[in-house]
């Protein structure tokens, strides 16, 4: 009988492939970027620059920072803190003030009527401003319009809005639309 | 020979191992292909300002990066410390942008072109006068979906 040839020990094989890991797993960077995102308004045409868009007075909030950090949230100086139930106020509009935002009953598919707000932020800033002080506005406008949502969802559906399917999502995006417009600054308009 | 153990405590059989290389290789597999490699050295010093908002990037493969912020110390003698940008590996200025822009939708497929994100990833101490000078530059050339890169609070 033929002696046997010895099995070949795989052992090390573990070995190996650790050290492949572990060069992998170092060089792996897994952080996802995440952030704010926003929709860039499309630049006016040459002809039409003046033609700004007519928005009721009453439709519109207007946040300030100037090259102070100091924030404004219409008429009166906010903190970084009070600028979420500011808008959220404004946007939702629960005692149908004159003063604030009209509703326009628009018809959504999936939903039927539904009063949908015309209000608009417009967020304003100095050059001077700091970036960081833009982006915690940023982030408590978006956290405002987060909030009617959630509101909305909780009422018609019963979750919360990050749990809503697709087409639920969809829905309650078009009754609570996101809409903060970035005003043109003013010096690039004179120059090109 | 077996007469001599029955008194004995039966021994537990060695667990075999012969799993594990696939095992390691498993993991392997995932870390390679989740790997990427840092094509850009950063030429500027970013700490991303914190926000609680934040939505995750979608579709790494459509975004190109524009960093914001003063340069790193070993080209402070060279550049200052003024807020530059940084586009690819260099420092560039806002009217190269359109070029960058240009070349970033060149790479991608027909159909992606309009998914095309610029991530802004800026220093939380720069000044908004020259991220507002991106902006218009960004609306100029029509890379109008953008994404402020920021930290989870």
């Amino acid at each position: 009988m033929a002696k046997k040839t010895p099995e070949i020990n795989a052992s090390s094989q573990a070995d190996i492939a650790f050290l492949l890991l572990v060069f992998f797993l170092i060089t792996t960077t897994m952080d996802v970027d995440k952030g704010i995102q926003r929709r860039l308004p499309p630049m006016p045409e040459e002809n039409q620059q003046e033609q700004d868009v007519k928005i009721n007075r009453r439709n519109i909030v207007v946040v300030k920072i100037n090259s102070q950090d100091r924030i404004m949230v219409g008429t009166s100086p906010a903190e970084v803190g009070e600028i979420k139930d500011k808008i959220v106020e404004f946007l939702t509009n629960p005692t149908d003030d004159p003063n604030m935002p009209e509703k326009e009953t628009k018809f959504i598919e999936g939903l039927g009527n539904y009063p949908v707000s015309r209000g608009v932020v417009s967020l304003q800033n100095d050059k001077g401003t700091l970036y960081n002080t833009y982006i915690q506005v940023q982030n408590e406008i978006v956290r405002a319009i987060n909030q009617i949502r959630d509101q909305f969802a909780q009422e018609h559906y019963g979750k919360k809005f990050a749990q809503l399917d697709e087409d639920k999502q969809k829905i309650v995006k078009e009754a609570v639309p996101q809409n903060i417009s970035e005003a043109e600054p003013k010096d690039v308009k004179g120059k090109k | 020979m077996g007469r001599f153990r029955k008194g004995g405590k039966k021994q537990a059989p060695a667990i075999s191992t012969a799993s594990l290389p696939d095992i390691v290789f498993m993991l392997l597999f995932f870390f390679m292909i989740s790997t990427s490699f840092r094509q850009t050295d950063k030429l500027v010093t970013v700490k991303l300002p914190a926000a609680t908002e934040n939505v995750k990037l979608e579709r790494k493969d459509l975004t190109s990066y524009i960093y914001v912020g003063s340069p790193i110390p070993a080209k402070q003698a060279q550049y200052g410390t003024d807020s530059r940008i940084q586009l690819n590996d260099s420092f560039r200025t806002v009217t190269e942008i359109r070029d960058f822009v240009a070349a970033a939708r060149e790479a991608l497929a027909e159909g992606d072109k309009e998914q095309m994100t610029i991530a802004i990833k800026a220093d939380e101490n720069v000044r908004m006068g020259i991220i507002t000078d991106i902006k218009q530059e960004l609306r100029r050339c029509s890379a109008l979906k953008i994404m402020y890169v920021a930290r989870q609070k």
